[in-house]
């Protein structure tokens, strides 16, 4: 078992330095993802233009698979359809859990996550992000979040 | 079958019960010339200890979470498995009989070993949790009204939190916590305010699982009971590690599970004082618990069947009893010795790892070290520990209470058993010197 196989450069980088860290305000979706193995959180909130998804920020804490995870979905998704979108979620979710799986999309950066996959109790780490940001996205068609209107929340149990 | 009923079967069933199939080693195979545990010695009962992980030999750090099984208590469940297996307390035949006596003769173990009077004040339960909501439903729902206070400490581990929450929430009493200190102690000025004239419980645990704590518990529950407050312990996290013996310590309750003193899981036990459990009403309902049955109403067995609806996990109670046995024979005293030098070199050990803060520095600790490293997080931790073979805990151990109170999220956690030695220490503190390569 090869750690360096799922803390690759690529990782430790984005864990270092998290792109897209913060909070959008005001924001056209929110969500917070919980991982109760760790107690870690993820806040994401959104920004989006008609159909395509102009702009993502998170914060809280985690670990660096969750962290590096939430920082690169947030270039990948920057910009993309909502369909484009669902899709890339797709590819992401069959590259964490299925062992020999060819993806159909160019993944970029993302295919650094494959690594995970020899690592099951850390799947939930790196997919967290990616269902949490499906609940805010649902989320955009129903009252905008406010500080009293408390954002849906997701769990990875 | 009332208890009459039932001790005529055990003493008719003596020529039944289990007899080993070899006999234990005697306590001084285990030590050498000054009289101390030698920690290879130890390790060979325990198979699982001889595997490799990922490819290393295994060093296991989990043992606040669940401890190993040794030989004796694997060989007892098997030997019952293999040839005496059936249900207790109902069968004319051997093998109930058998069953029956090899049950209650773990009872009476257990009895001896945390030196209660009887064994009626014996209850099998699945484990600490369901020993803690069994007294918090039967004893609770009876005695505790409106406006009631419940006291326990931020230190507890969740099953020591959320059984009272739910009692409270139901009766419409508070539940009020004993606050911690920065080294993980409790802030006993605050508990001294805290234990009011409307204080009804005192549930505190006997050692955190989280920062390896031990509470003062002597002086806690003098205060609790001048006041006329009965006391729950939780002593999941401190059965293994010293002696326990509940009259010295005279408190009202303990709980504990046997898959932390190298019994099976699904096993644990509460102890309760006589009087207090036979003014409780019963808890579940279900066969082995009743005298009589009738559709109209039916009436209680003697205790402690009372509160042992259904068939019981007879397998583990004969693990458990068979554990501490094997304890015993180690010798509690030098358990604690050895585990006690453990915690001294892991915690030197420790603190000369660069970056390390660690959590919990009480004066008085058993077991467990928690610690963080800087910019990394435990679960990152404890993945690349893994890879070099070494297992801990990481997160937040059922106590996110005492997360809050150091604004962590988790923590990463090492704590030891009987069979854990330096070399061990060696490879965990090794492990960190990878990990912080790793995060370089």
């Amino acid at each position: 078992m090869d750690t360096r196989e799922l803390y690759r450069d690529v990782i430790l980088d984005h864990n270092r330095s998290p792109r897209n860290f913060g909070r959008l305000e005001p924001a056209d979706a929110a969500a917070v993802g919980h991982n109760p193995l760790c107690g870690d959180s993820l806040s994401l909130t959104l920004r989006i233009d008609g159909e395509t998804l102009r702009e993502v920020r998170f914060n809280g804490q985690g670990c660096a698979i969750s962290v590096a995870s939430a920082s690169m979905m947030s270039e990948a998704v920057t910009g993309k359809s909502l369909p484009d979108v669902d899709a890339l979620y797709q590819e992401v979710h069959a590259l964490l859990t299925q062992p020999e799986h060819t993806p159909a999309l160019p993944l970029g950066k993302l295919l650094a996550l494959s690594g995970v996959r020899e690592f099951p109790a850390r799947v939930k780490c790196a997919s967290l992000c990616w269902h949490t940001l499906n609940a805010a996205i649902a989320t955009r068609n129903t009252a905008m979040p406010t500080p009293t209107h408390t954002p849906p929340t997701v769990s990875t149990e | 079958m009332n208890a009459q009923g039932q001790a005529q079967v055990h003493a008719q069933a003596q020529v039944h019960a289990l007899a080993p199939a070899q006999a234990l080693a005697a306590g001084s195979d285990y030590l050498d010339a000054r009289g101390e545990l030698v920690a290879a010695r130890v390790r060979a009962d325990f198979p699982i200890l001889a595997r490799e992980l990922h490819g290393k030999p295994l060093v296991y750090l989990d043992s606040a979470a669940s401890s190993q099984q040794p030989r004796a208590v694997l060989d007892a469940t098997a030997r019952y498995a293999t040839t005496t297996h059936a249900n207790v307390h109902r069968g004319v035949h051997a093998l109930s009989q058998g069953a029956t006596a090899a049950f209650e003769a773990a009872r009476e173990t257990v009895r001896r070993f945390i030196n209660a009077r009887s064994t009626r004040e014996i209850i099998f339960t699945r484990g600490t949790t369901e020993a803690i909501n069994l007294v918090a439903q039967s004893w609770g729902g009876r005695s505790l009204q409106a406006g009631d206070e419940v006291l326990i400490t931020h230190l507890e581990h969740h099953s020591n939190i959320v059984p009272w929450q739910m009692l409270c929430a139901a009766r419409g009493a508070r539940l009020l916590a004993v606050p911690l200190t920065p080294t993980g102690e409790l802030d006993l000025g605050a508990f001294e305010k805290l234990l009011g004239p409307r204080t009804r419980m005192l549930a505190l645990a006997h050692v955190s699982n989280a920062l390896g704590t031990v509470l003062p518990i002597a002086e806690m529950i003098a205060a609790a009971h001048a006041r006329g407050v009965p006391v729950l312990l939780d002593g999941a996290q401190a059965i293994a590690h010293q002696r326990v013996d509940v009259q010295a310590l005279d408190c009202d309750f303990y709980a504990f599970s046997g898959h932390k003193i190298y019994a099976p899981t699904g096993i644990g036990v509460l102890y309760g004082r006589e009087a207090l459990l036979a003014a409780m009403p019963p808890w579940q309902g279900g066969g082995d618990m009743i005298l009589t049955v009738a559709i109209e109403g039916s009436t209680w067995n003697e205790l402690p069947w009372k509160f042992e609806a259904g068939t019981p996990n007879i397998s583990g109670a004969i693990g458990l009893g068979a554990a501490l046995e094997y304890v015993e024979t180690l010798g509690r005293e030098r358990i604690a010795a050895h585990e006690q030098d453990l915690l001294v070199v892991a915690t030197d050990a420790l603190r000369a790892v660069p970056g390390l803060r660690l959590i919990g520095t009480a004066r008085d600790k058993v077991g467990v070290v928690s610690f963080t490293l800087e910019g990394i997080h435990p679960h990152d931790i404890g993945t690349i520990l893994d890879a070099e073979g070494v297992a801990i805990r990481t997160g937040h151990h059922c106590a996110m209470p005492v997360m809050t109170y150091y604004g962590l999220a988790a923590t990463a956690r090492a704590s030891f058993g009987v069979y854990n030695d330096r070399n061990d220490i060696q490879r965990l503190v090794e492990g960190l010197g990878r990990v912080r390569e790793v995060f370089a």
